[in-house]
């Protein structure tokens, strides 16, 4: 009955080489995550069922820094589908500790997961799982990014901060309030 | 009880008339007059060595940008602290020293309470723009108290110049050139086997970064404590 004259905001989250923290915190908006239902469609997110990254995305939060074939391709196909690209969280801004790996060589990584720590089937993965890149990166290095969110996790008030300013057609400004770290 | 030669200076700093010493650096002088010019390497007790470039100002007829750490102040100087090229260029020396060395903070034994974690935010450093070296560095636990984890290093010296000018063991120093320069104690001895180290922690305390710790801290647990910087200066001075 009250249609909106603006339809809702088409909005998606993404988990790539993270802990998945940057979403626990998204969740911890706790009851505005009703107030964000009512102006913005969740149409990709690991919390929804949508497989493949839809089209004509408005925000896309992307957490996770890129560190396989797979992330470089997810991240490549959203920044097309996206007009607003958020980093959100340290993994996607800083690399943060999944790039710890990338001072040593990726084939000394791959022999101290899957040989030298391995009890049993000593093997190196081959099949399904998506190549490892030689470099962990963070999101700007690839990709062009619209709003950075640093923190590990960024609070659930920076992110709500965030995308209210964004679905009121402003850009948040999260200097002050956000930090690498925390 | 001015010392001889040295003159009362007006000069202008920020568009405020501010008077000074001619014996007193611009940053003294803007100091005592509450204007804020950031300082990453100056840690107050210790020499000033204008090392890490935050303190950078412009002075009217100069085209040199000039550290204010080590500038002394001179009648008629007018000098600029703020800036939209200036703020460009202290962001990016921040952004250098983040994607020199692993700064991950968020593991870090001082997140929280860094001052080059601070400083990024405050001068709203909220990426690296340039692509991030991840050099292999060594951890150096052989100290049976303390950690050099030369990840977090920024090259400040103050641990260089605490342990020369307080403490008088002038255990640290620099080795290298360039982004391979490292801290080093002693001839490059692992820092537990260093004659010269009295243990003392000085070098801890004052390390604006998670680059020297005490052993046995978590990620955010290491609290630097630096009253004794002032005390300790002061009689030194005052022996003299």
């Amino acid at each position: 009955m009250t249609k909106a004259k603006n339809p809702k905001a088409r909005v998606a989250t993404v988990w790539l080489d993270g802990c998945s923290g940057c979403h626990m915190s998204l969740l911890d908006i706790d009851e505005r995550i009703i107030l964000l239902e009512e102006k913005i469609d969740l149409v990709y997110s690991p919390l929804v069922d949508a497989k493949d990254f839809p089209e004509n995305v408005d925000v896309t939060l992307v957490e996770g820094s890129i560190s396989s074939v797979e992330d470089l391709h997810k991240i490549k196909l959203i920044r097309k589908n996206t007009r607003v690209l958020i980093a959100l969280g340290d993994c996607a801004v800083t690399g943060n500790i999944p790039s710890m790996r990338t001072v040593f060589p990726l084939s000394e990584v791959m022999d101290r997961v899957y040989d030298e720590n391995a009890d049993i089937n000593k093997q190196l993965p081959t099949k399904i799982v998506p190549a490892l890149l030689e470099r962990v990166m963070p999101l700007h290095e690839v990709v062009d990014v619209d709003v950075f969110i640093p923190g590990c996790p960024p609070s659930a008030d920076n992110i709500f901060l965030a995308v209210s300013e964004l679905l009121e057609g402003r850009v948040p400004n999260l200097t002050q309030t956000t930090r690498f770290g925390a | 009880m001015n010392k001889p030669g040295v003159e009362i200076c007006t000069l202008i700093i920020e568009n405020r008339e501010c008077g000074g010493r001619s014996d007193q650096t611009i940053l003294e002088v803007a100091e005592e007059y509450g204007i804020f010019i950031p300082t990453l390497c100056r840690l107050s007790g210790l020499s000033n060595i204008g090392a890490c470039r935050m303190c950078l100002v412009e002075v009217k007829g100069s085209n040199k940008l000039m550290p204010a750490c080590v500038t002394k102040v001179q009648e008629g100087m007018e000098v600029t602290v703020n800036s939209p090229k200036l703020a460009e260029y202290r962001k990016t020396v921040l952004e250098l020293l983040f994607s020199e060395r692993n700064h991950i903070c968020s593991v870090c034994v001082t997140n929280g309470h860094c001052d080059l974690q601070a400083l990024a935010q405050k001068l709203g450093v909220n990426h690296i723009p340039m692509p991030y070296i991840h050099p292999h560095l060594m951890v150096d636990a052989s100290h049976p108290r303390f950690l050099a984890d030369h990840n977090r290093c920024i090259l400040c010296t103050r641990c260089v110049r605490v342990c020369s000018e307080v403490e008088g063991a002038h255990t640290w120093d620099l080795m290298g050139r360039g982004t391979t320069v490292k801290v080093i104690t002693d001839l490059k001895r692992p820092w537990g086997e260093s004659e010269s180290c009295t243990g003392c922690g000085k070098c801890v305390q004052v390390c604006p970064t998670g680059a020297l710790s005490e052993k046995g801290q978590a990620a955010g647990e290491m609290l630097k404590r630096r009253q004794f910087l002032p005390y300790l200066s002061m009689m030194r001075e005052v022996g003299r």
